[in-house]
């Protein structure tokens, strides 16, 4: 067996998860929360990807050094993408709470056709190029070629934000509510946790994550377009489920498992049968234990 | 009073909080890696979103407290119920409307152009498309969002039918039927357990594969080059001219969809259709009255798979072509929203939401760069301010009328 | 109220027919050319050039007081490549009573649509479907096209690599669309007929709009192979390209004439240096093809883009035609179409027996310093 080429798959496959994993988590928190599958998160993600894009093309015409203008931009995308994420919520779903649970799904489909329209509006329908490439990073050369650096900041930066992420979960005091909220909603407002803000800032983390995934991907495949959002997203979600949507560590478990899956597929067998592979996995782990891989089984209350 | 000071500063708020929101994506482009700023177009934004600021609190802030029994938006929700309601329970009325608008679809071709007529079968396949996805979605409540996948395997069933062994259009027909019935039942037995969303995601996966496989296995598919010359059906024999061709085709969409129209209505009321409501407002209430939960489902989604194959079959037949990128998401999506929109469970908004949903973007041509951001928006709207959807199911009532009446008093 | 009602029905009913019916009835005193393509869309970008072209040349032709002395029309339908929608394009077009249809910009859009012309004889001359069988099955008379077919295509670029680059060890990815899968297989083929001490190290599919392709050009640097030949369009190629910077694979890059275009070059901008595509031979020269790029520049303020050069010879063989034949029976056209040369913007072309022209050559372009050279 090849085992450098095998380290090699594997970590194209890591590099791939741990993107899914970023924007999986917004899933799963929206879904922990409010039972939402916020179908228009993957518009977030897109729009993340446009507005980095931007930024860099200003910055860039300014002549600042390459990694100033990646952070920056990386920060104004979640920055802005925080406020879509936040109004997306207030206009297309809070409106909604109380209703059957197909109104805001319905309403997150129409929301995902509208934003994606709306940038190929007041953008462009063609592809663009991002202006920035990841700098090649010397110290790499040691792994002789299995990590580059494009995939060394992607993961070092989601491995950061997703331990920073569980900390603000387990620790913080929002982060306690947040779990309230999930588990009982009604019994967290008898506590006094105010259930709006909870929601206002599962949604606000949710698209920060995704402009960052966004950013990261656009600097990584060099290209930006009003289309990206959606692969991306169904991708996304399919690791959430497959990890047990409501689960945070199993959102992250879930990207890297697709990832990797689709990786040794792609590396191993054949890119044809890449998706079909996903999808195909993401149905067994639904039919044979429905919660997900570390998710919670439900228990039917009657 | 409702143009306090407060609510109008509030609105200023609001609109420059879209400004800002809205200043990256529509203020700026980079053209070859110049920035271009457009600015009218923010501020045009903030206009817009001031008004549209101020509507949202009177609807919310003042219209509805008033109450839901009064005023315009009210007004018009409870005729289009009321009108269902009639529709449903007077027979002169029903009758009166189901023979005019019989008589316009069937003279429709008769006065208007090929390309009208072409339309208006595409709408009717949509048609029957809603009403069989009702069946699992809006009577039986099973959340499906991979609804093109039956409608595929039915058009690829007559067209791969038709290719190896000739067989022509009539035969195919239940042929396709009962294969996609077995597709159904193949997905519905592994997930007979999963309710709600997670039902939805399996679907959504097999919509995905089904697609995918139409792709890959080109040996057997042909894969994304599709399959062309697909024959039209056979008129007795007689060789048709184009615009007969496109009348006949006309033709046999109305009649399936007013046949998938009568079937599914019937349907509502039959036992087992009392059985899947029943499951679809309480799965578990339903099996303690001594429903069989297996069966109804497998029924249902027998039944809804059904119509979608058949549904397929008209279309390879309309089309004469068929490839994979008829049947991805966004077609499952919209043949879900036809539902949504036009009232779970009901016929007559299902049949109304589906002609409007497939007709509007032909007629839309006029705005087409604005037609999916329009349809888009509509979508959140209608279930911000409908969400029952234009003509909601009328509700069966079974207490006789004097005690209605009494009730009233 | 049930009266009203349903007198409010009758009358939208009848406000409705006369409506739809008030438009069939306007006078046949122009000649009216159909453009259906993707108008919008993602494959805007190869639909509207098109668009574009014929109304420039229809400006030209119309100011010059039309052909027989009467004006020429046109009519756009944007279908965006979806075939049902086509299908509506194409009647709606007929029904209009069109003399001819310049388009149809993608290959399956095509075929969905081809047998209603074929049935109501009316003649299409597409600038970009490009799948052989529209014209080799022989099935289509009233089909004819200014482009040259994949088979063409592919041929001169695995010529090309067998050839020229003497490539021994060919690896060929494409993205399981009907134009990038055609070309691919098409280029096995050839190899397998040609190339004796040739070998195809990997053949396979990659998933359009994947993040990263990073693992199958690993495979591809394992499978040690010598030219990447791609078949697919041109914003897969660019983030292909990407990944093989970054993971330092530095071999020939061959793709089919999808990447001979302006957007190709400003997406993988860098990337793009090196990489060769087929396209007809080169029409700078030619002086149709010049004015016309000025023509657009002036009216449009952009340079033109994918295949215009072969829409407006499109709509110069097919107006050139009308005349020729003076009057706008089909027949007449189509054997006027097949039976003259006429000087346009790919050259000086003629249509054969099975509506493919005569005289547009294929070349390999290869990029350099952000600009298609021609290989000679």
């Amino acid at each position: 067996m090849d085992w450098q080429y095998f380290l090699e798959i594997l970590f194209s496959g890591f590099t791939r998860g741990s993107i899914y994993a970023l924007i999986a988590l917004g899933y799963t928190m929206v879904y922990g929360i409010i039972e939402l599958i916020n179908f228009a998160h993957g518009e977030i993600y897109m729009i993340g990807a446009f507005t980095a894009f931007i930024v860099a093309g200003i910055l860039g015409t300014m002549g600042f050094p390459v990694s100033a203008i990646l952070i920056i931009a990386a920060l104004v995308a979640v920055l802005w993408c925080v406020a879509y994420g936040y109004t997306l919520e207030k206009v297309a779903y809070k409106p909604l709470r109380g209703q059957s649970r197909l109104a805001p799904l319905i309403s997150a489909i129409g929301m995902s056709i509208f934003l994606q329209n709306y940038v190929q509006l007041a953008q462009t329908a063609e592809f663009l190029r991002f202006p920035i490439r990841m700098p090649r990073i010397e110290f790499l050369s040691v792994f002789g070629g299995i990590l580059r650096s494009s995939d060394f900041v992607i993961l070092v930066t989601s491995a950061v934000i997703m331990t920073a992420l569980s900390l603000f979960i387990r620790y913080t005091k929002l982060g306690k509510a947040m779990r309230a909220t999930a588990q009982n909603r009604k019994m967290a407002m008898l506590l006094g946790i105010d259930a709006d803000k909870i929601i206002s800032l599962t949604f606000i983390i949710g698209s920060g994550l995704a402009a960052l995934g966004g950013t990261l991907i656009a600097t990584h495949t060099m290209q930006v377009g009003f289309g990206i959002g959606f692969m991306a997203g169904m991708k996304a979600f399919t690791a959430a489920v497959l990890g047990g949507i409501g689960s945070i560590p199993g959102a992250m478990l879930g990207g890297l498992v697709l990832g990797i899956a689709e990786s040794l597929t792609t590396g191993y067998f054949s890119g044809d049968y890449e998706d079909v592979l996903a999808f195909a996995l993401l149905a067994l782990i639904l039919i044979f234990r429905p919660s997900g891989i570390l998710g919670k089984a439900k228990v039917q209350k009657v | 009073m409702f143009l306090t000071p407060k609510r109008i500063f509030r609105s200023v708020l609001i609109s420059i909080w879209f400004m800002v929101l809205v200043f990256p994506i529509m203020g700026i482009r980079i053209v070859r890696r110049v920035p271009e700023y457009y600015l009218d177009r923010v501020l045009a934004v903030g206009v817009v979103i001031f008004f549209l600021s101020l509507l949202w609190a009177w609807y919310f802030e003042v219209y509805k407290e008033r109450g839901e029994t009064k005023g315009i938006f009210s007004k018009i929700g409870t005729t289009c119920s009321e009108f269902s309601q009639k529709i449903t329970n007077e027979e002169s009325i029903q009758r009166k409307i189901v023979l005019v608008t019989l008589l316009f679809f069937v003279a429709f071709p008769l006065f208007s152009s090929m390309y009208q007529t072409t339309i208006f079968s595409l709408a009717f396949l949509y048609v029957m498309l809603a009403l069989g996805l009702n069946i699992v979605v809006g009577i039986a409540g099973q959340l499906v969002l991979g609804y093109a996948a039956f409608y595929a395997i039915g058009a690829y069933s007559y067209a791969l039918i038709n290719q190896f062994f000739g067989l022509g259009f009539w035969i195919c027909l239940p042929i396709a039927g009962i294969i996609t019935i077995f597709a159904g039942l193949l997905l519905a037995f592994p997930v007979l357990r999963l309710r709600g969303d997670y039902l939805a995601i399996v679907t959504l996966g097999f919509g995905e594969i089904v697609r995918l496989l139409l792709i890959n296995w080109s040996s057997f598919t042909r894969g994304s080059q599709g399959i062309s010359n697909i024959p039209r059906p056979g008129f007795f024999g007689i060789e048709l001219s184009p615009a007969e061709t496109t009348m006949y085709i006309y033709y046999l969409c109305l009649l399936a969809a007013i046949l998938t129209i009568i079937i599914v209505a019937r349907l509502k009321n039959s036992r087992i259709g009392l059985a899947l409501q029943a499951l679809r407002e309480d799965e578990i209430a339903g099996e303690a009255m001594g429903i069989d939960l297996r069966k109804t489902k497998l029924a249902a989604f027998a039944l809804g798979s059904c119509w979608a194959g058949f549904a397929g079959v008209l279309f390879a037949a309309r089309n004469s072509y068929i490839n994979p990128t008829s049947f991805t998401f966004m077609d499952s999506a919209m043949i879900l929203s036809m539902v949504v929109l036009g009232g779970m469970g009901s016929i007559v908004g299902v049949t109304l939401a589906a002609l409007v949903l497939a007709i509007m973007p032909e007629y839309l041509r006029a705005f087409s760069e604005y037609r999916m951001l329009i349809f888009g928006l509509l979508m959140v709207a209608m279930m911000i301010f409908r969400p029952q959807g234009i003509i909601p199911p009328a509700k069966r009532k079974y207490y006789p009328t004097a005690l209605e009446n009494a009730e009233k008093k | 109220m049930s009266k009203l009602f349903f007198k409010g029905i009758v009358a939208t009913f009848v406000g409705a027919i006369m409506t739809i019916s008030a438009h069939n009835v306007f006078a046949n005193d122009t000649i009216k050319i159909g453009v259906p393509g993707a108008h919008s869309g993602e494959l805007a970008s190869y639909g509207l050039p098109t668009l574009n072209a014929v109304n420039l040349v229809v400006d030209d032709i119309n100011a010059k007081g039309g052909i027989d002395g009467k004006q020429v029309e046109v009519i756009a339908f944007d279908e965006g490549c979806k075939a049902e929608i086509a299908t509506n394009a194409a009647t709606k077009l007929i029904s209009d009573g069109v003399v001819g249809i310049i388009g149809h910009t993608c290959s399956n859009a095509g075929k969905a649509v081809i047998s209603l012309y074929n049935d109501a004889n009316t003649i299409v001359v597409s600038p970009t479907i490009t799948a052989p069988e529209m014209t080799l099955s022989g099935k289509n008379p009233v089909f004819f096209r200014t482009v040259a077919n994949d088979l063409e295509t592919s041929i001169a670029g695995a010529k090309f690599v067998l050839d020229k680059l003497q490539a021994k060890r060919i690896a060929i990815l494409h993205d399981n669309s009907e134009y990038g899968k055609g070309y691919a297989v098409k280029a096995i083929e050839y190899f397998k007929e040609n190339g004796k001490d040739v070998e195809v190290v990997l053949f396979e599919a990659i998933t359009p709009g994947a993040a990263d392709y990073s693992s199958v050009i690993r495979k591809v640097i394992r499978a040690d192979a010598d030219v990447l030949m791609w078949g697919g369009y041109y914003p897969e190629a660019s983030k292909l390209l990407s990944n093989m910077y970054s993971l330092e694979l530095a071999i020939p890059f061959v793709g089919p004439d999808g990447l001979k275009d302006k957007g190709f070059i400003e997406l993988a901008g860098a990337d793009a240096e090196g990489v060769y595509a087929s396209g007809p031979t080169d029409t700078s020269a030619n002086p149709i093809s010049k004015e016309y790029a000025e023509k657009h520049l002036k009216k449009y303020g952009t340079t033109p883009g994918a295949f215009f050069d072969n829409a407006i010879s499109a709509t110069i063989a097919l107006l050139n035609a009308i005349d020729k034949a003076d009057s706008t029976d089909p027949k007449k056209i189509m054997d006027a179409l097949r039976s003259n040369d006429v000087e346009t913007a790919v050259g000086t072309i003629r249509f054969d027996e099975k509506g493919d022209a005569i005289g547009v050559g294929m070349s390999i372009y290869q990029i350099t310093n952000g600009e298609y050279v021609e290989m000679k």
